[in-house]
């Protein structure tokens, strides 16, 4: 590899490492913030031990490229460049957050950065995102539509519906699962008659992208990027990324600790930690101390996206009953 | 009032290059009610477009579309078939705008005939519009003319709202005189009196005014004057001419084609004691459909369902 070259890989995967660490750091404090009362309600669904694939995915689209996901859409958010700090206001239910305190932490959006948000019924997305590329083929943009899915949403009717319907029209969509063996509290193996869920593209008449590695950054972002331009010529893909959830379902989740065993076995593979040992391999040891410096700046992010909203005001009485329509 | 329909969507079309329909059998059947007659030749696959019996998927891809920037009119062949899209446009369609504090609109409209067939059935005659109306964040309508279906629909498709749009199937034959204009459009909740009179106020929507019309025609003859109002919009409501008129009548009969529990007729009847209490000279009368599954059987059918006579003796309890 050219030197030019070497350190554009370089800075590729530094920001990768910037961003797993900085979704991993802003997810256990927000564990603690809801422990501490301060984000309320009664949903949080973390991302921790799923970042590479969100991380790896995101990175691999165009700035006009489009994403949309469901519940656990904090992360996701955070990799496509929503600043920390209006995820953490919306987590607190304040003003200043993405969705001025109304949406909380299932309903993550922002238009700026064609992130259309997070939804909280499961499978409800998908129609949505199958829409969202209709405008592609209706104008002939060059854009792309990646829809996260869990394991648990591809057995939904919605999940049948969208998929159908984006290969009848030959819709650019990625339709990434994300498996993380769990939907709520049921394994694949108990709710779905085809465990490998990537080969039901074949029943649509789809393209089976696979099954990958979704603890590893560079392969998910590998795998998303040929998925991109094959997406724009020839209709939609279904990718099936295997990952692991740190943290239960939501909060409400008290049975994921009795698998402390096989969550010992995907901490062994943890997003973090590859990406590290990959960086050491390119790089050499010294890295660390950067690495170092990264996972510090991290904190000191977090930090200040929590004072930002614990400083930032309540929504008022005007806004509860603003943007119900467009007036 | 099907022709009237066809020429709006045609207009709103041609204005505007993001408005496009699609539904089941919207292209080449021309549309299970022949709304979109002809228009495949016309627009062509991209814009006229079939999709899978997919309800859930035809209403939830017009809500992604539409945040997009397009224009989508989604038919949902009947209303009862919307019920399977009932979480696309409940929770998805109305709900967007406020739950990202107004990041996107959702300009869309799901166009569903609706109301009882001949002997459909009761999966198959339905006229769920209240039902729809009970969420914030949505418009529901539904025109009782040609005249008012023109009008309302190309209100509908230009509004950055969504829209429930549902048209009685017994009215689409039904002919009336229509403007020409390609910008006459009436606005988004606003009501209609459709017949004066100051003995009684006759509130309906749909095809409810049909009856109602028919009824005062036969009061008429008995020295009654009834006053027919027709609300056109479930969401947004405007009681503005039916306080008016009641103010003038002091009583009031509701016609609905729908069901009589927690319905259209329960929320006028109870804005009606709620802000015209010191007018109000009877209780207010609902004239309903039968509190049953609609049967097959066209004797018993007939029996379920509203009609004029029933009108006129509603009003003739409270007169």
């Amino acid at each position: 590899m050219e030197t030019q070259s070497i350190a554009v890989e370089r800075e590729k995967l530094l920001d990768w490492y910037r961003q797993i660490v900085l979704i991993r750091h802003f997810e256990e404090r927000s564990l603690d913030l809801y422990h501490e009362k301060k984000i309320g309600g009664v949903y949080l669904h973390l991302y921790n031990g799923q970042e590479a694939t969100g991380v790896g995915a995101v990175a691999a689209l165009q700035p006009q490229d489009h994403v949309i996901t469901a519940y656990r859409d904090h992360g996701i958010a955070i990799a496509k460049g929503v600043d920390p700090k209006y995820v953490m206001a919306e987590m607190f239910g304040k003003k200043t957050g993405t969705s001025g305190g109304k949406g909380g932490s299932m309903h993550i959006a922002s238009a700026e950065h064609r992130m259309w948000g997070g939804y909280a019924i499961v499978g409800g997305h998908l129609p949505l995102a199958a829409g969202i590329a209709i405008k592609a083929r209706y104008l002939h943009l060059d854009e792309v539509t990646l829809c996260f899915v869990g394991d648990g949403a591809s057995n939904n009717g919605y999940f049948h519906e969208a998929l159908n319907l984006s290969a009848v029209w030959n819709l650019p969509v990625i339709w990434l699962i994300e498996n993380n063996l769990y939907g709520m509290g049921t394994a694949v193996e108990r709710a779905s008659g085809q465990v490998e869920l990537h080969k039901r593209a074949v029943g649509y008449g789809m393209e089976d992208g696979g099954r990958i590695d979704g603890m590893d950054v560079t392969v998910v972002y590998d795998t998303v990027k040929q998925a991109r331009d094959f997406v724009i010529k020839n209709g939609p893909i279904l990718i099936e990324s295997m990952t692991y959830r740190y943290e239960g379902h939501g909060v409400s989740d008290k049975i994921f600790k009795e698998r402390a065993q096989e969550m010992a076995k995907w901490r062994d593979r943890d997003p973090i930690d590859v990406l590290a040992g990959h960086l050491k391999t390119m790089f050499g040891d010294d890295i660390e101390h950067e690495l170092e410096q990264i996972r510090l700046k991290a904190e000191h992010t977090v930090h200040e996206a929590i004072e930002f909203a614990e400083q930032s005001p309540a929504p008022t009485y005007e806004d509860l009953f603003r943007n119900v329509y467009v007036e | 009032m099907r022709d009237a329909l066809r020429i709006a969507l045609h207009e709103e079309m041609e204005r505007d290059e993001t408005v496009f329909v699609m539904g089941e059998e919207v292209a080449y059947w021309h549309g299970t009610h022949k709304v979109t007659r002809e228009f495949i030749n016309e627009y062509g696959e991209s814009r006229v477009k079939d999709t899978p019996i997919s309800e859930m998927a035809i209403a939830g891809a017009a809500v992604g579309a539409a945040m997009a920037g397009l224009r989508p009119v989604a038919e949902i062949m009947t209303i009862n078939f919307a019920f399977l899209a009932f979480d696309a446009i409940i929770n998805h369609a109305a709900k967007i705008r406020y739950m990202f504090d107004g990041q996107f609109k959702v300009p869309m409209v799901v166009r569903a005939a609706t109301g009882w067939g001949m002997q459909a059935t009761a999966s198959h005659s339905q006229t769920p519009e209240p039902i729809f109306a009970h969420f914030p964040g949505l418009y529901v309508g539904c025109p009782s003319n040609a005249r008012d279906a023109k009008g309302m629909l190309k209100a509908a498709i230009r509004d950055d709202n969504p829209v429930l749009f549902t048209e009685v199937i017994a009215l689409y034959p039904k002919p009336s005189p229509v403007p020409e204009d390609t910008d006459f459009t009436i606005p988004i909740g606003k009501s209609d009196l459709k017949r004066e009179g100051d003995h009684v106020t006759l509130v309906a929507y749909g095809r409810g005014v049909d009856w109602a019309l028919q009824a005062a025609d036969q009061l008429e003859k008995d020295g009654v004057r009834a006053a027919v109002v027709d609300l056109r919009w479930l969401r947004p409501l405007d009681m503005s001419i039916v306080f008016e008129s009641f103010k003038q009548t002091n009583r009031a009969v509701v016609v609905e084609e729908s069901l009589p529990h927690y319905s259209f007729g329960s929320e006028i009847a109870a804005q009606i004691q709620e802000k015209m209490f010191d007018y109000m000279d009877a209780p207010v009368k609902r004239v309903s459909a039968a509190d049953v599954p609609l049967p097959f059987a066209h004797d018993i059918e007939l029996m379920a369902l509203p009609n004029a006579q029933k009108v006129v003796d509603a009003v003739k309890e409270i007169l």
